[in-house]
């Protein structure tokens, strides 16, 4: 997802769930790629089907009306727990382009942020008053990046969001290449780094070749 | 006047590359640890771009997550997808150069569990993995803190991160542990004080008597556990027990290297006028053997408590645990215990265990394992001659990794088990779909697998049944 996203405009789901960690929304046994494919099906595994691998028809994503689905109202600190950026990919192959919540897991946050999920932060009160609204049926919610805005039909709620995460949104962002504009600093920092405290400079591969004459002088085969 | 700084702060700026605004800096990372779940998108995505690894040296693999426990010689990974991790792994790092602890290494290991016990964690260093669990790192001073897989394709290439400055926190806790309980009680009270968000937007630095009495394991149980209420980070200041357990696993700073060192170690604590953000204070004479009943790590009691009653969080959790509020765990029947994880699988935990269990026997029908955190580990428990106690007690004697802690691997639990576990989340379907999670310390578990029931431990008398 590279083009740049100005507004996202869609049904909304809500997810009144606290704390739904990032092993719900992408379970373990959807984890074993290498690569990014096929996370859509994994997405919210559990919720959305029975042991048995049938669709819980009473699963709000399951629901008539609900298929399109692009925007998630969530409890508070969606996506804690584990690193997985596996569960931002699934999101988004599913279709989810914007999750709003209250609070988000920290790495949950910046790996949503690093892929173009917009983490939307409201606060609690209007979440709620937002699923309310949702409660009723399918519900329309179009969200402007460049104003920072949330629209139902009812209310229009501002959002805040760092100039630098909103520029990503605007205009896309290849941040490595960014911050490889700062080689030369970088490698200048290393230096001076590694001149005051050349005890951790190759600390990894130093470690590794310690341990590897260890033990071959330790079985000597 | 300058106003004091905090260690916290001190470690943001001492790896300052650049300020890219208010929030932001260009962060340097000392090491970067990988695994072969989170890490092949990010290989992939430098090879798309043709972009190299910026400095090899500063980066270590291993295979952890998806890898068998099943005793035996010669580790093969049943599991194609699986096995294609691993092998991906070490094609990624043989063409880059980087260190790798790979499937039949001796010294493979939990990521969080080999970086330090072979040197290669020093304080005042930044430290980041594509594993949340990082945050373990602090207990030697070092900045330790989870990232994502395009941040560690970032890290690759530039061995910098991209870093969103956190808030300062401190938890003081003052007093002494009663016997029977660990620096696992202590977190699991004060995740089930501050809730699982209480840290969220934070850097920990815990202090007080109670934490300089800690042992470095301990201290990194604690600091492991920190991320449950949301901490981005944790920090222990270094002391002499974190120094004296770096300078014995790290030949290499010697002569006047070493006192270079030792200088540079002494500067590492937060200035006395430094202002942190949150502060927090608990006594640790009041912790208790701490047990979670719900699906959330914050969702936890002492083990004399009951369970309590309010909120709709609690009603979901109380569904999938099959509790009801106002009951006691203790007596709790459990059909599994799991003694492992980069929480809880170190030599003092096992040592822990085995005092526990020395000439009983686990509860008929009930399944006990252990799963060390290194081949290091393990191979200083049968030294010890702590495998042989667990082992004559029925406990099944694995291999190393993350095993059942999140079940990526084949150690995975049947819908409806109850498992006493020394893991660090219960979150529903982490051991397994419709499985039941406890957490609790080594000791506790230990307790549960005999009893055949969720018991206090410091009711068990040493050497005799219950």
């Amino acid at each position: 997802m590279s083009e740049a996203t100005h507004r996202i405009e869609g049904i909304a789901a809500a997810l009144p769930i606290a704390n739904l960690d990032t092993d719900q929304i992408m379970p373990k046994q959807f984890l074993h790629g290498i690569d990014k494919k096929g996370l859509d099906r994994g997405l919210l595994w559990d919720l959305r089907f029975t042991g048995e691998g049938v669709p819980r028809p009473e699963f709000i994503l399951n629901r008539p009306g609900y298929a399109a689905t692009r925007i998630l109202l969530a409890g508070p600190n969606f996506g804690c727990g584990s690193s997985r950026e596996h569960a931002v990919w699934g999101l988004q192959q599913y279709g989810i382009q914007a999750v709003i919540a209250s609070a988000f897991g920290e790495i949950f946050w910046s790996n949503a942020m690093n892929n173009r999920l917009l983490a939307v932060l409201l606060p609690e009160d209007q979440v709620q008053a937002l699923m309310a609204e949702a409660a009723a049926g399918p519900l329309v919610l179009a969200i402007d990046v460049e104003a920072t805005s949330v629209a139902s039909p009812t209310r229009t709620l501002p959002f805040t969001l760092g100039e630098r995460h909103r520029t990503m949104f605007l205009k896309g962002h290849d941040m490595i290449g960014a911050s490889l504009e700062h080689r030369g600093a970088i490698e200048a920092f290393a230096r001076r780094h590694w001149d005051a405290q050349p005890w951790v400079k190759d600390v990894a591969a130093r470690t590794r070749a310690r341990l590897d004459v260890y033990a071959a002088s330790a079985s000597p085969r | 006047m300058s106003i004091g700084r905090t260690l916290y702060r001190k470690l943001v700026e001492s790896h300052t590359v650049a300020v890219l605004d208010a929030q932001n800096v260009l962060l340097f990372c000392d090491l970067h640890l990988m695994n072969e779940y989170t890490s092949p998108q990010a290989f992939a995505g430098l090879h798309e771009k043709h972009r190299d690894v910026l400095v090899p040296g500063q980066n270590v693999a291993t295979v952890s997550h998806v890898i068998p426990t099943h005793p035996g010689a010669h580790r093969v990974i049943q599991d194609p997808a699986a096995a294609l991790q691993a092998s991906n792994l070490k094609r990624n790092c043989t063409r880059h150069g980087i260190a790798l602890f790979d499937t039949n290494d001796a010294l493979q290991g939990i990521e969080h569990i080999i970086a330090p016990e072979h040197g290669m964690i020093r304080p005042g260093m930044v430290v980041i993995c594509g594993d949340s669990h990082t945050t373990t790192y602090g207990a030697l001073g070092a900045l330790g803190f989870g990232i994502g897989t395009s941040e560690v394709e970032h890290v690759l290439a530039t061995q910098t991160l991209v870093y969103r400055l956190a808030g300062a926190m401190r938890i003081r806790v003052d007093g002494t542990l009663p016997v029977g309980t660990t620096s696992k009680d202590l977190i699991l009270m004060i995740i089930g004080r501050i809730g699982a968000q209480g840290a969220r937007g934070h850097v920990v630095e815990f202090c007080g008597s109670a934490i300089d009495a800690l042992s470095i394991e301990a201290r990194f149980t604690l600091c492991n556990m920190a991320v449950e209420a949301g901490a981005r980070g944790a920090l222990v200041a270094p002391d002499q027990a974190a120094i004296d357990y770096v300078l014995a696993r790290a030949p290499d700073i010697a002569d006047a290297q070493r006192e270079r060192a030792l200088a540079h170690w002494a500067t590492l604590c937060s200035d006395t006028d430094a202002r942190f953000h949150i502060e927090h204070r608990f006594d640790a004479s009041q912790v208790a053997p701490h047990v979670t009943w719900g699906t959330s790590p914050d969702q936890v009691i002492p083990i004399d408590g009951t369970v309590p009653a309010h909120g709709s969080a609690t009603a979901q959790a109380l569904r999938y645990t099959g509790l009801q509020a106002g009951m006691s765990l203790q007596g709790l029947a459990v059909d599994h215990v799991f003694i492992g994880s980069c929480t809880n699988a170190r030599i003092e935990d096992l040592r822990a265990v085995a005092a526990v269990v020395q000439g009983r026997r686990v509860a008929p029908g009930l399944r006990a394992m252990v799963v060390p955190g290194s081949g290091a580990v393990r191979a200083q428990a049968e030294a010890e001659g702590i495998a042989k106690i667990l082992v004559d007690a029925g406990f099944e004697w694995r291999l190393p990794g993350c095993s059942m802690c999140l079940a990526m691997n084949d150690d995975i639990l049947e819908p409806g088990q109850r498992c006493a576990s020394t893991t660090n989340r219960n979150f529903e379907g982490r051991q397994g779909r419709g499985a039941i999670t406890h957490l609790m310390s080594p000791a506790m578990a230990a307790a549960a697998a005999i009893a055949g029931h969720i018991t206090d431990v410091r009711r068990m008398t040493p050497g005799s049944t219950e």
